[in-house]
């Protein structure tokens, strides 16, 4: 894991500029900044929730996820993949 | 523009100016029943003009224009001129409406409920509207969904509908001919044949509907129906809508609303009467 | 009813929102065509936001003003993400045109409608910007090679690139005229007196901002979206003034443009002005729209056409460039 990333604490968007509708094995949101619509799956809903608005550290999101859920080396792997893209997307902001 | 014919379809008004008196015939005649537009002030201009001066009159071929425009769209033969103002109707409305959610589908109404039919081009969704209306539904429309995003109703938009090669033969044995446009064969997409909506539909053009069952019909398969889940008709419907986008988050809530709202089914089937049965089945069961 | 169906139209409603009220039916229809032909639909709806009109153009500009602010949201979010992009490099990012005025909240902004992000950059770090670009999703439009040679010799811009996941345009640009153009303004001094509007988003500064629609209208164009450049003018001198305006065009070789645009958009939009022949011409060409939104007058339109990429190159690279597209099959003035 890379150190240097451990301070960054991630966050969800605020609230205003995210709305999330729950659509079966779907969750759509929209995202009033960038008026993008994103279509998410696990675990992308999750990791939203657990961010919430206070925001923790990488290591923080993994525990709190491992609470409900099994994470391997694969699901870490591709928890990270995800929370890029929600960077990248503006679906998660960094502090 | 030297001719020129202005109508009003449900909630939208159109003025068509066209460089040949043909086209304009053809839309007085058959439109004559409908409105003209709201304070005289229309929503959308199309125009058909010729490229060049001279192909007004020598191999005249009939361009689309107006408001809303695809600048490398190929132009039409004049014979065809009717089909190249449905099209440049077709158009501003694809490029131009931000009032209603629009959602490419057929749309029929019975008891102030509304059945959606959409799907891809060619799964037979104005043949179905057109057969439906024939047997006690209102047609709302053929092409075009207006999905209101304050109240989630569903409004009329009953343009001409367009009937293409097998279907003109089913419907036409069904209606008077008086209700026909003209037979405009070798068109892009075939043999297409114009279906004038019947007074019932016009008489209620402004009566909104709840929409109650979306269907996806296929055309061509052993009789089925299926459920659809509610991310499924999302996407699809992102998909058949031209401004979804461009409708921000009243686009986003519409959607939303109308996919967590109302149940939604596919539909197999291999001729039209199966059709028909399965679409009454799926309605009685909804 | 005697009112002219062209541009005038739609400088008069601009210029006068109240006056409206004396449209008919026939003349609000022909204004609605001419403000969509000429990108400022959105423009009305906002300068006519709260006057007496009749129902039906009150919906058809009420979705306007939705349309601009969800044009708006798009264009701020393309410049977010390319300032993201592009802070690692420590490049000045300077915003123009549309973005740039709704990103610093101008009058100029309100109702724009937006298409592509335009920014500007040092020429020196183009390949740097032009790799970051790609790297983080933007595309090439068009690879042909004799236009890519073209312009990245002797254009003011790279290529045009579009975002593979969000299909918007962007368009980077080193200075604000071709390099073959004989006006040759100052680049180094538009970067380095660039507004921060905030942190990593810059904007020219408004004298700056005036040098460029005037720049953009008479010498990179062929007038085409002319009615809204000067829009442009108008209302930024309306907000900042023209104080150290006339020195700065003078800097950047642009006395002459920016002198006209303002009498051309006084003319216009504002208080009139004293005009000279060739202001009338330049004027004529503007309104040349009919009540069908239709481009008219086609002969100043294609002197117009021709002089302006005459200014862009020598007349023997013009022809021989002419030659070749008109050889593939491509150019000439749009009609109809």
């Amino acid at each position: 894991m890379n150190d240097s990333r451990g301070d960054i604490v991630y966050r969800m968007a605020r609230p205003e500029t995210l709305k999330i509708v729950h659509l079966d094995s779907f969750t759509a949101v929209f995202h009033r900044a960038s008026g993008i619509t994103h279509l998410v799956t696990s675990p992308v809903p999750e990791i939203l929730a657990a961010l919430g608005e206070a925001g923790m550290t990488r290591a923080d999101l993994m525990a709190r996820l491992s609470v409900d859920y099994v994470l391997g080396d694969a699901e870490e792997g591709s928890l990270d993949a995800r929370l890029e893209e929600l960077v990248a997307t503006g679906l998660v902001a960094v502090a | 523009m030297r001719h020129v014919f202005q109508v009003r379809i449900g909630p939208i008004g159109f003025r068509i100016g066209s460089d040949w008196r043909a086209p304009i015939a053809q839309l007085e005649t058959l439109y004559a029943a409908y409105p003209k537009p709201e304070d005289g002030v229309p929503d959308f201009t199309v125009r058909l003009f010729a490229a060049r001066p001279w192909r007004r009159v020598v191999r005249p071929a009939v361009m689309i224009g107006g408001d809303y425009i695809l600048p490398e769209a190929a132009p039409l033969p004049l014979a065809q001129g009717l089909l190249a103002a449905e099209m440049g109707m077709n158009l501003q409305m694809a490029l131009g409406q931000r009032h209603f959610l629009l959602l490419h589908a057929a749309v029929v109404e019975r008891d102030g409920k509304a059945l959606v039919l959409t799907g891809v081009s060619g799964a037979g969704k104005s043949t179905l509207a057109a057969l439906l209306s024939l047997r006690g539904w209102r047609l709302m429309g053929d092409e075009f969904a207006l999905l209101d995003p304050a109240t989630g109703l569903l409004h009329a938009f009953p343009r001409l509908v367009s009937l293409k090669n097998a279907s003109v033969a089913t419907v036409a044995a069904e209606v008077p001919a008086d209700r026909l446009g003209p037979m405009l064969e070798g068109t892009p997409k075939g043999t297409i044949r114009h279906l004038v909506p019947d007074a019932a539909a016009l008489a209620a053009m402004d009566a909104p509907a709840r929409p109650a069952l979306i269907l996806f019909p296929s055309f061509g398969y052993d009789s089925a129906t299926r459920d659809v889940a509610q991310s499924e008709v999302f996407v699809r419907l992102t998909q058949a809508s031209t401004n979804y986008v461009a409708m921000g988050e009243r686009g986003f809530d519409a959607l939303t609303a109308l996919v967590q709202g109302v149940p939604a089914r596919a539909i197999d089937y291999p001729d039209t009467d199966s059709a028909i049965a399965l679409v009454e089945a799926a309605w009685a069961a909804r | 009813m005697g009112r002219a169906l062209d541009g005038w139209l739609l400088a008069q409603a601009l210029r006068d929102p109240g006056g409206t009220v004396a449209l008919g039916a026939d003349e609000w229809t022909a204004l609605l065509a001419i403000g969509r032909a000429e990108q400022m639909i959105g423009t009305l709806a906002w300068r006519l936001n709260g006057i007496d009109v009749p129902p039906s153009v009150a919906r058809i500009l009420a979705d306007a003003r939705a349309s601009a602010e969800q044009g708006r949201v798009a264009a701020l979010w393309e410049a977010e993400v390319a300032r993201r992009v592009l802070a690692p490099l420590g490049v000045r990012m300077v915003l123009l045109k549309g973005t740039a005025f709704v990103a610093a909240g101008l009058q100029a902004g309100r109702g724009r409608s937006i298409g592509d992000l335009d920014i500007l950059v040092p020429r020196a770090a183009l390949d740097a910007v032009e790799a970051a670009l790609l790297e983080a999703g933007w595309e090439w439009v068009k690879p042909d090679p004799y236009d890519d040679a073209y312009y990245r010799q002797w254009m003011h811009e790279l290529p045009p690139l579009i975002h593979r996941d969000r299909d918007r345009m962007i368009d980077v640009h080193h200075t604000i005229l071709p390099l073959t153009a004989r006006i040759t303004p100052d680049a180094g001094a538009l970067l380095a007196d660039a507004v921060e509007l905030k942190p990593g988003l810059w904007a020219l500064s408004p004298n700056d901002m005036l040098v460029h629609a005037a720049a953009h209208l008479f010498a990179d164009g062929d007038l085409a979206g002319g009615m809204r450049n000067l829009w442009d003018v108008h209302c930024l001198v309306a907000e900042f003034g023209a104080d150290g305006l006339a020195g700065r065009a003078a800097q950047h070789g642009l006395s002459h443009e920016v002198a006209r645009a303002l009498r051309l958009a006084a003319a216009l939009y504002g208080e009139g002005a004293r005009l000279t022949p060739v202001d009338r011409l330049y004027l004529y060409r503007l309104t040349a729209r009919d009540g069908w939104g239709r481009a008219m007058r086609p002969i100043t339109r294609m002197a117009f056409y021709i002089r302006s990429h005459w200014l862009r190159m020598p007349p023997a690279m013009l022809a021989r460039h002419l030659w070749t597209k008109w050889r593939k099959g491509g150019a000439g003035p749009a009609s109809g």
